[in-house]
């Protein structure tokens, strides 16, 4: 991986849109910032604020509770490394139903772009593996996701997809805030048929 | 110290639906039984943190989860705490093991105990301690107290041993 990523983060997640159906997304970081601008679904889970590296845990509950539900958590490079042990939490506990896609663009893209370790040498999708995921792919181009983002959710999971994208341009990182937390959560567990505080 | 079966026996009761855990060689004892049990499942974490963010989608998704962990890992999940609780308002329960729990108010080789109760006080949750003859009823009538208040909150067991 020594290429510059040339993908664009917006058109990779254009694509799963087309594909989401039903399914829970929980954006966090550059995803979150930029879903935010293309999507507003009850089961749309925008992790802000956050605790940073802990959305693919708070995804892994979510897939737990719900076996019926897909659940499709899109994570940071950097949120990724905060938390690697979770890839074999979340191997461990094997929920077919779930999704994880990291994005690794290289950068803390909310702090100014500086470099996370290892950045151009970390193969996330063979961590993936490694850790015991079902499915682990990594995509570098459009096109290549396009064309498996269906199967991506569709397949028994869990299923692993790295996206190797380019840094948002500076004059492009505005981010809408997705509203209160509390509201957010009513909205989801209404979607998911939970009443009140149950 | 409460006992695989009665403490399975309580989470069933309550209609706990999984614990996740990272557990210290006191709740360690409760491994057999938590696996053995047909309606709390049981999720193992690599790090506490990881606990308490699983828990919380648990929640979300509408299960009943408990977390079980010591309290150097409680110590560890500080931040993805604060966001749950918090943040996120979770009415989260944990069975916190309090290690080394005499040593509480004296300097030895092991500062957890030192620390535990400040910190607790610190993030302001609200939390009983469970000496090891209380039994399982102090923890049931704790946690049903929370749940009434619909309240996140802390179970800290007193262990003796390291």
């Amino acid at each position: 991986m020594t290429a510059a990523a040339t993908a664009d983060l917006k058109e990779m997640l254009a694509a799963l849109r087309e594909v989401r159906g039903d399914a829970v997304v929980v954006t966090t970081m550059a995803a979150e910032r930029e879903w935010l601008k293309m999507s507003r679904h009850a089961r749309d889970f925008f992790y802000m604020p956050s605790s940073m590296g802990q959305a693919p845990a708070l995804g892994l509950g979510l897939a737990l509770a719900r076996p019926e539900v897909n659940v499709v958590v899109i994570n940071g490079d950097g949120c990724m490394l905060m938390n690697l042990g979770s890839l074999v939490t979340i191997a461990d506990a094997g929920p077919r139903n779930y999704r994880l896609i990291v994005v690794n663009n290289g950068v803390y893209e909310v702090t100014g772009k500086q470099p996370t370790a290892g950045a151009g040498r970390v193969d996330y999708a063979a961590l993936a593996r490694a850790a015991g995921f079902a499915v682990a792919r990594r995509y570098e181009d459009v096109t290549d996701w396009r064309n498996d983002a269906r199967w991506f959710m569709e397949c028994p999971g869990p299923a692993f997809a790295e996206w190797v994208v380019r840094p948002t341009p500076s004059g492009s990182l505005h981010v809408i805030h997705p509203g209160p937390m509390h509201e957010q959560i009513r909205r989801l567990r209404e979607s998911l048929g939970i009443a009140g505080t149950d | 110290m409460i006992g695989g079966e009665e403490l399975v026996g309580w989470l069933e009761r309550c209609g706990v639906t999984h614990l996740v855990w990272l557990p210290d060689s006191e709740l360690g004892q409760w491994e057999g039984a938590l696996v053995g049990s047909d309606q709390v499942r049981l999720i193992r974490a690599c790090r506490e943190g990881e606990a308490i963010a699983i828990a919380a989608g648990l929640w979300l998704g509408g299960a009943h989860p408990v977390v079980a962990i010591q309290c150097t890992g409680f110590f560890e999940a500080g931040d993805a705490i604060r966001n749950v609780v918090y943040d996120l308002g979770v009415p989260l329960f944990m069975l916190v093991g309090y290690r080394n729990y005499d040593a509480r108010d004296r300097a030895t080789g092991d500062s957890a105990p030192r620390f535990f109760e400040p910190i607790l006080k610190a993030w302001k949750l609200p939390y009983r301690v469970i000496e090891p003859d209380d039994g399982i009823e102090a923890i049931a009538a704790f946690y049903e107290q929370l749940r009434a208040q619909n309240q996140a909150g802390v179970a800290a067991l007193a262990e003796r041993r390291l």
